[in-house]
């Protein structure tokens, strides 16, 4: 627990996801020793995360609040299972050369590794819309901040009803879960019209273990064990990629965009904690 | 004669840590066949008023001992159980036996911990209670505050099955079946074989919508194969008991087939998991209590185990 408060966040954003790792990791190996009325007693850990968030990740700079002029952030009130949370967030922007989302940050505040995702865009994803699910730990914001191609923030947030996401048990069939970690499908929703961004689902299989659930078998706590980074290339350039952390459910599931040409293969690269990297392909022709 | 029994029990119910015994009332129970005996829970969720007295749960009786099968959601369910045992007979309980994982049916176990019994469940029922001991002490203490909740501790199995176990309570022999992942994935069945009265657990919701927290592939199977056995009493997890075990299956057959017809659908039409959960509704269907509590659940579950077939 003490690992997990004194956790300073005054780092780069590219080594806060490694850092509030840690935390989390640390705390999931001090519960262990702890009389588990004790461990949950102390843990509401982050109840002002996004103060401590916020210098870390953008320091000084300005936030506009109206982030929804840009931002339609659909989240479900509350949540049907607080281990797999639906998150919609669908830009009121298209991507174009001269404007652009350059950067999106996913963030649960009172989760124990709050920053969810960092997305990187370019112009050639056509919508920097993402739709993914993540675990929540207990009742918090979810929030989106973007970053444009001029270097301007903006944020938004809902609030969340749900608890227990990131402790619970991996998955309803472990025994399930823990086979072919790795494995991926990629699927285009639809024609491919040129111009018209295509809408992309990249399933995971993987248990993107938390480090905080029991591991049924050992009666301990599993390191956390999750996709860390996402790489989307289209006719061999990169049009997206992210950092991702235990946030993201079991078997991590995005929707995105990708602006369709004349010919050219989509690839996912994938790297997991362990350093294991997998590939999936698809061939995306517009008509 | 009766006057030392009492004392005899009292100085359990002391060691146990429980209030006096006189001062708790035994759980009215149903005799469903000779031995046996059942206490229908409320068709609610766990809150302060009910104690966590939301499932079936009962015994059946041998001629050397008891064995008790499932024990409610708090200790005080549990000892109201055991007041209800010890009303009836003087013969020891001898097996406490859990049908799966879920609260409601196992936070009343610690109250048998005086009579010494095997404590019996599946082989995934050690496992899936120390995973879920923080959330399920957690969730029990918000629904019956803090010192109701106090007493209730999870108790392990302290013999599990994996296939098949049969428990001889004394010219009586209990069957102990554990299925694959269906309701959960410690689901176990217990037939009386002397009255053929078949307790399902939670493998059978009867007029309560079924909870899905394993598999829906893998319970529609457990369905089927539940469907070849022929009981003469048929015990659910949740709702009246009856004497026909098809006609008993039919509602929650029905509703998981189209669960899994419309998921599948929702799947193959490419709609999201949020767009899933408000287009599965189910409208003009059978009404089932506390519909709006599990439907949009089911459909979450169901929807990640579907996704990747």
């Amino acid at each position: 627990m003490k690992h997990r408060t004194e956790c300073r966040l005054s780092l780069r954003a590219a080594g806060l996801l490694a850092r509030l790792l840690v935390c989390a990791a640390a705390a999931g190996g001090i519960a262990l020793t702890l009389p588990a009325g004790i461990a949950h007693a102390e843990a509401p850990a982050g109840k002002d995360n996004w103060a401590k968030l916020r210098p870390a990740l953008f320091q000084d700079r300005e936030i506009d609040p109206h982030g929804d002029q840009l931002i339609d952030l659909v989240t479900p009130k509350r949540a049907e299972d607080a281990a797999v949370v639906p998150i919609a967030i669908h830009m009121k922007i298209p991507q174009t050369p001269d404007r652009y989302i350059k950067k999106l940050y996913l963030m649960i505040d009172k989760n124990p590794a709050p920053l969810a995702a960092v997305f990187e865009m370019t112009p050639e994803v056509g919508r920097a819309d993402i739709e993914t699910r993540v675990r929540i730990e207990e009742y918090s914001p979810v929030r989106v901040v973007i970053e444009t191609n001029d270097g301007k923030l903006y944020m938004t947030s809902n609030f969340v009803k749900a608890s227990g996401g990131c402790s619970a048990p991996a998955g309803k069939d472990p025994a399930a879960a823990a086979q072919g970690a790795g494995r991926m499908r990629l699927l285009l929703d639809g024609d491919a019209h040129t111009g018209q961004p295509a809408l992309v689902q990249l399933m995971i299989k993987h248990p993107n273990n938390t480090g905080m659930a029991m591991d049924q078998v050992t009666r301990l706590y599993a390191p956390p064990y999750y996709v860390k980074h996402i790489d989307v290339l289209y006719g061999g350039k990169t049009v997206m990629s992210a950092d991702t952390d235990i946030s993201i459910s079991e078997n991590p599931n995005f929707r995105f965009y990708v602006l369709p040409h004349d010919g050219g293969e989509l690839t996912v690269k994938i790297v997991d904690s362990k350093d294991m990297q997998y590939k999936k392909s698809l061939r995306i022709v517009a008509k | 004669m009766r006057a030392a029994s009492c004392v005899f029990w009292a100085s359990f119910a002391l060691l146990a840590g429980v209030p006096a015994a006189a001062a708790i009332a035994p759980l009215p129970m149903e005799r469903i066949a000779p031995g046996v005996f059942v206490h229908e829970g409320e068709q609610a969720e766990t809150s302060a008023a009910n104690r966590g007295d939301i499932a079936n749960i009962g015994f059946v009786v041998g001629k050397r001992c008891v064995a008790v099968i499932d024990t409610g959601g708090s200790a005080a369910i549990g000892a109201a159980l055991r007041e209800a045992v010890r009303s009836r007979t003087g013969l020891p309980v001898c097996y406490v036996i859990n049908t799966h994982m879920h609260p409601d049916h196992v936070f009343g176990n610690a109250a048998f911990l005086p009579d010494a019994p095997t404590f019996v469940g599946h082989a995934n029922l050690p496992m899936a209670l120390a995973a879920r001991r923080d959330s399920y002490h957690r969730s029990l203490a918000d629904s019956l505050g803090e010192q109701a909740a106090e007493r209730s501790r999870l108790v392990p199995p302290t013999k599990t099955v994996a296939s098949t176990l049969l428990l001889d309570l004394g010219g009586r022999t209990l069957e102990l079946r554990a299925w694959p992942t269906a309701h959960t994935d410690t689901d176990v069945t217990v037939l009386d074989r002397a009255t053929g009265t078949l307790w399902l657990g939670d493998l059978l919701f009867v007029d309560r919508i079924p909870a899905l927290d394993g598999s829906l592939k893998g319970w529609l199977t457990a369905v089927a194969a539940l469907r070849q056995m022929d009981p003469q009493h048929v015990i659910p997890g949740h709702g009246p008991p009856s004497d026909n075990l098809a006609r008993a299956l039919d509602p929650e057959a029905h509703y998981l087939e189209r669960l899994l017809t419309d998921v599948r659908r929702a799947i193959r039409n490419g709609e999201t998991l949020s767009q899933a959960v408000d287009s599965v509704r189910f409208d003009g269907h059978r009404p089932w209590l506390l519909f709006d509590d599990y439907h949009r659940r089911n459909v979450t579950a169901a929807y990640t185990e579907l996704e990747w077939e």
